[in-house]
């Protein structure tokens, strides 16, 4: 009775932007940042990417170069994500500011200007339905591997999918890598658990902090850009994306700050996100509401969970949170 | 080897800034925020800042009715604000404060409908803010509990909680919907107005403002002079100090989110009973997220937070009003709160820092 | 390397035109009082402070560091008292952290290295550990190591013996003559002048920032050295006045405590403080001190054993499984000056008015505080023990550490209590502050309260108190008198059980 065939691939699809997320969080936090800003980068990278495929259909009446059409958002979307960051960095690390702070202002900002440049953009199209559609983008972008259709069950559940998809398995697996088993790696996490002994060992926290938040930004800001060109086949509509981005935060605590581990937590996550859909109510729409409710719950058990479990290796970075100055006696 | 190696700039804390001079810089990242909001306004949708500007304030300003409303978003806002304070004197992140709301509003709405014919007026309106001050404070009381119990983190725990609120209020909002299928609950008792909180002197929301009114007061008592209060700067301050000498942590945590939790739902109940008369699942409208803004930038300070509540929700009645005027979208003033929010928490750094740039003579220059 | 010259001037002078050189293939004492500027001089060498004004200069050629890195680059390694290591990172993880060599990280190159090193100069670490397990004078080595391994030629060590046994530090001695034979420059910063002696060829003396002298050290002696340390002749001696009348007060019976990770932290440890006498409690950092005293205050939960208070009339009383609040409840007059002053006992950013509140706010039936006891309080105590500050509502983290201290201490004995339970209350405090503790000390003693002193200075304990428990790992080694004691038994006594040579 429950068709894990169509199941499977819906949950895959749904499970991409909160692993972008929660890639680009991690290594935010792994260098001790805690940037509740991520909804709202999340936003910035998917109105930019919106905004530019928007331009370049508008030019070219509807006959798009696949390459162009995928690199002009991607670009646009990194390059949104990236101030994003810059943002973020300028006003934690060289200013000091809380990060608790500034990330909910970072997400006030960040979904307001997602909604603002999306309504203007749906303004400029005159059409009756609040959304942009940019079908042939998302054609691009959405495009399953070419013998995705002739492998039957297998196909569809491991090969249907657009090109983002892989690479976001690629981004967690090489994020994974770097962080544990390479020098940036190590540096990265030292600044995170102890910036007095990094800074000691003549390591620029700055920097790094800079470059892990930056490049974290333009992750979880291509989770965005995928939502729209992808999932969402090409369609913006306002708050569309909704909660996601606080759910990759959430998500990055349950994946005990491993990117690989990530890969299957957004996938339970994204089951669980969609499981109403699936799961029969009686047609009740009440309680299809009630069923939404489960990944926050299931949020909120493993926070419990992980909570009470002690080891040391799966604590958060130490210095989580802590601004750091280096003449602070 | 050469002198130019030396940091450019070099950067130390200072702790005796003037409270004169420190508003001052504030003031001038105020006015460096509006400039900033000007020229993107311009830019983003060609409009005359001035006119725009001009929008707000007469939005603000410009009729009776239009301060009235100004004074009840105040109200509430500061409301849901000096909820979530002692949470945050505690260090405690509440990131709930939309949930505590909303599920305090789901009570009130809840008891208006089904009470409404049975209750006399007064009773009912006293049952609906027992109801929506309890269902608050046990919503914050739970996050607060695991983490008194088992260090659980508060930070996301909350933030779920809202969630978890929004489809409680979804699912109740698809059980009571009028008419069937329309997906909203309607004015609740339009005719019989029974749960509405009564009008003073001819105003529907004065009722409101005096109370958050009375409610900064106690707060302020409540934090500076009272024993709990002074507790709570303990607890926030160090939690190993306040085990030294046998304050019992846990308790005091629960305790405050009680409190904290019961003033959010207390903002719940105005908005239903006092204002919007229905419930939606945005019903609080990022307030709780707004509200720590408030809180933070006032420096906990309940008297202080009358200022930064004036000054986010002249921002937002402002830019709704700009959005109508103009037809601009809503969200335009969600940007121009964002730019404001970044500058004022930017500034903060040049009333806790002192930067000294190098001169080209190797001396330094005091900034 | 000659001529290091450094001159500053700010608002707070840590250090106010200090010239200083340092030879290779000698070991200098930079020898100070607390807050002298001896590691904020040293700070600079090493790149984590910029000098205001001054040069410095390596083989006669100035150079300027900006940063630890740069310090690196010029063969400047700085081993700080506050071990500079990530506590989930493994030994050869810390060691490798900041360098920027070619090609991929390779972690068992380093480790092999890191064998090397430590064979040349003779310790012992395990490149896979992981910091966390270690104990104190393991980091120490993995941080000698971590500069070693860069090349350092110059290694600045701060006070590296506050942490160790007598034998952890003849081992350290040994290792840093052979790095002097081998032709490094080696300072060791410290206030403890028969490490002076032993060590050092040299001394360079501090006071208030300023550079007061270098001596060869086989030319001069203790006095001397203090003289040009404090700037006058201070009596080295502490008082130690007979116990009155010592009668039991608290009596430990076979307490054993866990950390909730499960590790045995007191293995049936017993004993009994009396009344009118010092129980000094030896031990090295981390052995249990820190949790016996925390059990008798009530903040610890223990598995096993009992803590009674033995009331004049001989009855007595369990305290177990009391918080403070219940021990107080129950008519027992304990104070507790805890180790981490500014973390537990008192709140950093409170006044001295809120401070002097923590223990007594709860008295009166009334919902409100009540802020004028405290602060006739706040006052007498700034008044009776000289306490700088500029008055009783500042913020105590900005007053110096002597200072904090004496609120602190001020505080506790105000409540006139019959224990006192104290830990390393002297550390980080210069010589006069230290000395009015010890007299405060010595008063509670002469009104007959119970003290209980854990200390880290060997030299004071001995000189202080009247016994002196020695625990090791954990376990009680052995309870001596503290005037016939001697300082190497006790060490002995501190790293195996009963004091005996390990074979």
């Amino acid at each position: 009775m429950f068709d894990l065939v169509s199941f499977i691939p819906r949950a895959v699809v749904q499970s991409v932007p909160l692993l972008l997320g929660c890639t680009g969080e991690t290594i935010s936090e792994k260098s001790g940042s805690l940037n509740l800003g991520i909804p709202g980068v999340m936003y910035v990278g998917a109105i930019s990417g919106v905004i530019a495929s928007f331009f370049y259909e508008q030019s070219c009446g509807g006959h798009v170069n696949p390459a162009v059409a995928i690199i002009l958002p991607l670009l646009a979307c990194l390059l949104g994500s990236l101030l994003m960051g810059l943002l973020f960095c300028f006003l934690t690390v060289t200013l000091r500011v809380n990060q608790n702070v500034v990330g909910l202002a970072m997400t006030t900002f960040g979904v307001g200007f997602g909604n603002f440049f999306g309504g203007s953009l749906i303004k400029l199209t005159d059409s009756d339905v609040p959304s942009i559609a940019l079908s042939a983008t998302s054609e691009c972008f959405s495009k399953g591997l070419p013998f995705a259709n002739d492998l039957g069950w297998f196909g569809k559940i491991f090969l249907s999918y657009g090109f983002m998809t892989y690479v976001a398995i690629a981004i967690a697996l090489v994020t994974a890598y770097i962080l544990k088993k390479t020098r940036t790696g190590l540096h990265i996490r030292a600044v995170g658990e102890n910036p007095a002994t990094a800074d000691a060992a003549g390591i620029n926290i700055t920097k790094y902090k800079y470059l892990s938040v930056c490049i974290g930004c333009m992750i979880a800001g291509l989770g965005g850009l995928y939502y729209v060109m992808d999932y969402a086949s090409g369609v913006w509509s306002n708050d569309a994306f909704g909660d996601r981005g606080w759910l990759a935060i959430a998500l990055v605590i349950f994946t005990l700050w491993r990117p690989n581990i990530a890969i299957f937590g957004s996938l339970l996550f994204a089951a669980l996100y969609i499981l109403y859909l699936f799961v029969p109510t009686g047609g009740s729409m009440a309680v299809k509401e009630l069923y939404k409710m489960l990944p926050y719950v299931v949020t909120i058990i493993v926070l419990v969970v992980t909570g009470m479990r002690n080891k040391r290796e799966n604590q958060p970075p130490e210095a989580l949170g802590l601004p750091y100055f280096r003449e602070d006696r | 080897m050469d002198k130019n190696k030396e940091p450019l700039i070099h950067i130390t804390k200072r702790s005796d800034m003037p409270q004169k001079q420190a508003w001052l810089i504030r003031l001038f990242a105020i006015v460096a925020a509006l400039i900033v909001c000007a020229i993107v306004t311009t830019l983003t949708t060609g409009l005359d800042p001035i006119s725009v500007f001009s929008e707000m304030l007469d939005g603000n300003f410009g009729s009776e009715r239009k301060v009235w409303i100004l004074g009840k978003e105040l109200a509430i806002l500061l409301c849901v604000s000096l909820g979530l304070t002692p949470a945050f004197k505690m260090k405690f992140w509440n990131l709930g404060g939309e949930g505590q709301v909303l599920i305090g509003a789901l009570v009130t709405a809840a008891i208006m409908l089904y009470l409404g014919e049975t209750l006399p007026n007064p009773l009912l309106i006293l049952v609906m803010f027992i109801g929506a001050v309890g269902a608050g404070a046990i919503w914050a009381a739970i996050p607060a509990f695991f983490k008194a119990k088992w260090n659980t983190n508060e930070t996301l725990f909350t933030l779920m909680m809202n969630y978890v609120a929004i489809q409680l209020v979804a699912f109740f909002v698809i059980i009571w919907e009028v008419p069937k299928g329309s997906g909203k609950v309607g004015v609740i008792n339009q005719t019989s107005m029974a749960g509405w909180l009564p009008d003073i002197g001819g105003q529907k929301y004065l009722l409101i403002i005096l109370m958050v009114a009375v409610v900064t007061v106690l707060m302020h008592i409540y934090l500076k002079y009272s024993k709990h209060g002074y507790e709570i700067s303990v607890v926030g301050e160090s939690m190993n100090t306040a085990r030294y000498v046998g304050i019992k942590t846990g308790k005091v945590i629960v305790r405050t989110l009680l409190v904290s939790g019961a003033i959010c739902g207390l903002a719940g109940w105005m908005m239903v009973a006092g204002s919007d008369h229905t419930i939606t699942t945005t019903l609080a409208g990022g307030r709780g997220f707004l509200g720590i803004m408030v809180a933070w930038l006032a420096q906990f300070s309940p008297v202080g937070m009358i200022a930064t509540s004036f000054l986010l929700a002249f921002m937002a009645r402002g830019a709704s009003e700009i959005s109508t005027a103009f037809q601009l979208n809503h969200s335009f003033g969600d940007i121009l709160t964002g730019i404001l929010l970044f500058f004022i928490i930017g500034c903060e750094f040049f009333i806790n820092y002192k930067v000294h740039f190098r001169k080209k003579e190797g001396g330094i220059e005091h900034v | 390397m000659r001529n290091i010259t450094k001159t500053f001037g700010s608002d707070v002078i840590a250090n106010d035109n200090v010239d200083l050189d340092i030879y290779r293939g000698e070991i200098l004492s930079l020898l100070g009082e607390n807050g002298s500027g001896k590691t904020t001089l040293m700070n600079m060498l090493s790149g984590i402070y910029f000098p205001d004004h001054g040069q410095i200069f390596i083989d006669g050629k100035e150079v300027t560091i900006a940063s630890p890195k740069e310090a690196f680059e010029h063969g400047i390694g700085m081993i700080h008292q506050h071990f500079k290591l990530v506590d989930v990172f493994t030994a050869a993880e810390n060691v490798v952290l900041g360098l920027e060599e070619k090609g991929k990280l390779d972690l068992e190159a380093a480790s092999k290295r890191i064998r090397e090193i430590c064979d040349t100069y003779g310790f012992d670490v395990d490149p896979k550990q992981k910091i966390y397990d270690m104990s104190v004078s393991q980091k120490q080595t993995v941080e000698i190591v971590k500069v070693l391994y860069r090349g350092a030629d110059i290694l600045i060590l701060d006070e590296p013996t506050a942490v160790l046994t007598p034998q952890e530090t003849d081992k350290l001695f040994r290792v840093l003559r052979n790095m002097k034979e081998d032709g490094k420059a080696i300072v060791i910063i410290t206030h403890k002048l028969h490490e002076v002696k032993e060590i050092s060829d040299r001394v360079a003396v501090l006071r208030k920032g300023k550079f007061i002298g270098d001596l060869i050290t086989s030319e001069t002696d203790a006095q001397e050295m203090t003289n040009m340390m404090i700037g006058h002749a201070v009596e080295l001696n502490i008082n130690r006045p007979e116990p009155v009348n010592p009668r039991p007060r608290i009596r430990v019976d076979g307490l054993t405590v866990r950390t909730q990770d499960g590790v045995l932290k007191l293995d049936d440890v017993s004993f009994t403080a009396c009344s009118g006498e010092i129980l000094g409690i030896a031990g090295i950092s981390g052995c249990g001190q820190k949790e016996l005293l925390e059990a008798i205050a009530g903040l610890q939960p223990i598995e096993k054993g009992s803590i009674s208070y033995v009331q004049d009339d001989g009855s007595s009383e369990s305290l177990i499984g009391k918080d403070p609040l219940e021990i107080a409840a129950m008519g027992v007059s304990l104070s507790f000056v805890p180790e981490d002053r500014l973390g537990m006992g008192l709140v950093a950013n409170m006044d001295l008015t809120d401070n002097m509140m923590l223990r007594s706010f709860r008295k009166g039936k009334s919902v409100f505080t009540d802020r004028k006891t405290p602060k006739n309080l706040a006052e007498k105590v700034v008044d009776e023990l000289d306490v700088i500050t500029p008055g009783v509502s500042t913020p105590v983290r900005k007053l110096s550490g002597g200072n904090v201290q004496k609120v602190l201490v001020g505080r506790e004995i105000a409540s006139s209590p019959t224990v006192l339970l104290s830990a390393y209350v002297v550390r980080g405090l210069d010589i006069n502050s230290s000395y009015t503790i010890y007299d405060l000390i010595n008063q509670q003693k002469e009104n007959g309260v119970a003290v209980v002193y854990a200390g880290e200075d060997l030299d004071v304990l001995l000189e202080l108190c009247d016994r002196i428990l020695v625990l090791c790992d954990g376990k009680i080694s052995g309870i001596v008198d503290g005037r016939l004691a001697e300082k190497h038994q006790i060490g002995r006594m501190m790293t195996s059980l009963g004091g005996e040579e390990v074979g």
